[in-house]
């Protein structure tokens, strides 16, 4: 069977899966050896169980994205921090100096076009946590995984190693912030 | 001054007793990691960084403001000091707010590049976004809280090169700042020549010149070699006593 790969999309700027498609042409040989059980670019709803490895972009920022945290975790065998957002907060950490109060409002009424109204039903979007923070203040993280993005080379790099059956060990080249 | 033989990591060597275990170490090649310490500036010994083991004592010392003793036998590079250094780079990361993608230094930054030197995956203390702020009064450049280290670097170079004494430290512990004068708008500084230097010894993104971008600036210190060896022939002082 397949090893079965998830990538998920929490308070991040969809760089790093962009980064991740940047893989050009590996994409279609990952295609072969991996099983995409979830992901962004894949329609699929729920995450499922029995993921193999699952790579997360972005801080958790909001409550959903605490929660969905830790069914990652208890659904994946490896947690990948995927890039510096997931690593250090980064630029969404930023916003942690304002109260969400100043947040909500600047997003909904000041930067507003027509209509401001500050959402409060949180259907629509998910309630914004005190403070943005790194993945690994909440779940186990087994690999890092840096920059902002994560290079092709270092990501490409990364599953690999995992496909091979081994926790990549990442070569020092590929420790960099920003 | 006189010589003094030291062991440091198993090799047999030698040096002035006047000059540091940081400058004996460098001057046989010896890596030893620094922050605070900057050639041309008097030590502080803050960052902590440059400890290394002593036999015979179970405190570790400053590398770069201790001096040798005859005999002494000391270690750079063991277990101990690899953790405590990463963790001195974890606290210095968790204690500001670092979001190297947007900084100006990107690239050219002391603390990535120690960041990277002890293998930095990830911190292991709470960050603390901490709310700090900016000051962008003056005319041709910036200070930024967020970024700094409190290594004082600036604090001596503007004292005991420039001379004009405008940076001070301010408040205790987690609260220490840099500040202008008496805390007031580094714009608004009669003290200030605005010659730079501080920017320049600044070894992260907290001086920055106005104008620059995302990983634009480089810092280049060969300045402060040229001033303080021209200090030390009294280069300026004769031509000036002459004149
Ligand atoms: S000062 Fe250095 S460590 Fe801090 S954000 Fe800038 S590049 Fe990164
Ligand atoms: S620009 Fe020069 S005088 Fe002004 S604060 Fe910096 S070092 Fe001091
Ligand atoms: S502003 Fe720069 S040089 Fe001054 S203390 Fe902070 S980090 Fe050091
Ligand atoms: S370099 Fe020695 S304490 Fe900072």
């Amino acid at each position: 069977m397949k090893p079965r790969v998830a990538t998920v999309w929490l308070g991040g700027c969809s760089g790093c899966h962009m980064s991740f498609l940047d893989m050009d042409e590996r994409l279609i040989e990952l295609a072969d050896k991996i099983e995409l059980v979830y992901s962004p670019i894949a329609d699929v709803k729920e995450f499922p169980q029995n993921v193999d490895v699952t790579l997360v972009e972005g801080a958790v920022t909001n409550v959903e994205n605490e929660a969905f945290a830790h069914r990652i975790r208890q659904n994946s065998r490896c947690v990948i921090s995927f890039g510096d957002c997931a690593t250090t907060g980064n630029v969404t950490a930023m916003r942690n100096r304002f109260s969400t109060d100043e947040i909500m409002h600047r997003a909904y009424v000041e930067l507003a076009d027509g209509d401001p109204t500050i959402p409060s039903d949180f259907v629509t979007i998910a309630k914004l946590r005190d403070q943005a923070r790194p993945l690994h203040e909440f779940i186990k993280v087994d690999v890092f995984l840096h920059g902002c993005p994560p290079t092709a080379d270092e990501i490409w790099f990364t599953i690999n190693e995992l496909l091979q059956g081994r926790m990549p060990v990442l070569p020092n080249a590929y420790l960099r912030y920003g | 001054m006189a010589i003094v033989t030291l062991t440091i990591n198993d090799e047999h060597l030698s040096g002035n007793d006047s000059d540091s275990i940081l400058e004996i170490a460098r001057q046989h090649k010896i890596h030893i990691p620094t922050l605070c310490h900057l050639d041309g500036l008097s030590e502080v010994g803050a960052c902590r960084l440059c400890l290394v083991e002593v036999e015979g004592s179970s405190k570790l010392v400053s590398a770069c403001a201790t001096k040798p003793v005859e005999g002494m036998v000391i270690r750079t590079t063991t277990e101990r000091l690899q953790r405590h250094r990463r963790t001195i780079i974890e606290l210095l990361a968790s204690e500001g707010n670092h979001q190297c993608a947007v900084c100006v230094v990107n690239e050219h930054c002391e603390l990535q590049n120690l960041a990277y030197e002890v293998g930095l995956q990830y911190v292991r203390v709470p960050y603390l976004y901490p709310r700090k702020e900016l000051d962008a009064s003056h005319k041709d450049f910036i200070i930024d809280r967020n970024r700094c280290i409190l290594c004082t670097r600036c604090v001596r170079v503007c004292h005991e090169v420039e001379g004009a004494h405008v940076w001070d430290i301010a408040h205790r512990g987690i609260h220490c700042e840099i500040v202008t004068g008496l805390d007031d708008p580094w714009g608004a500084s009669e003290a200030c020549t605005a010659c730079g230097k501080c920017v320049l010894v600044c070894p992260v993104g907290a001086l920055i010149e106005k104008g620059t971008t995302v990983a634009e600036m480089e810092k280049k210190r060969d300045f402060l070699k040229y001033i303080v060896t021209a200090r030390q022939k009294r280069e300026w002082i004769d031509i000036h006593e002459e004149g």
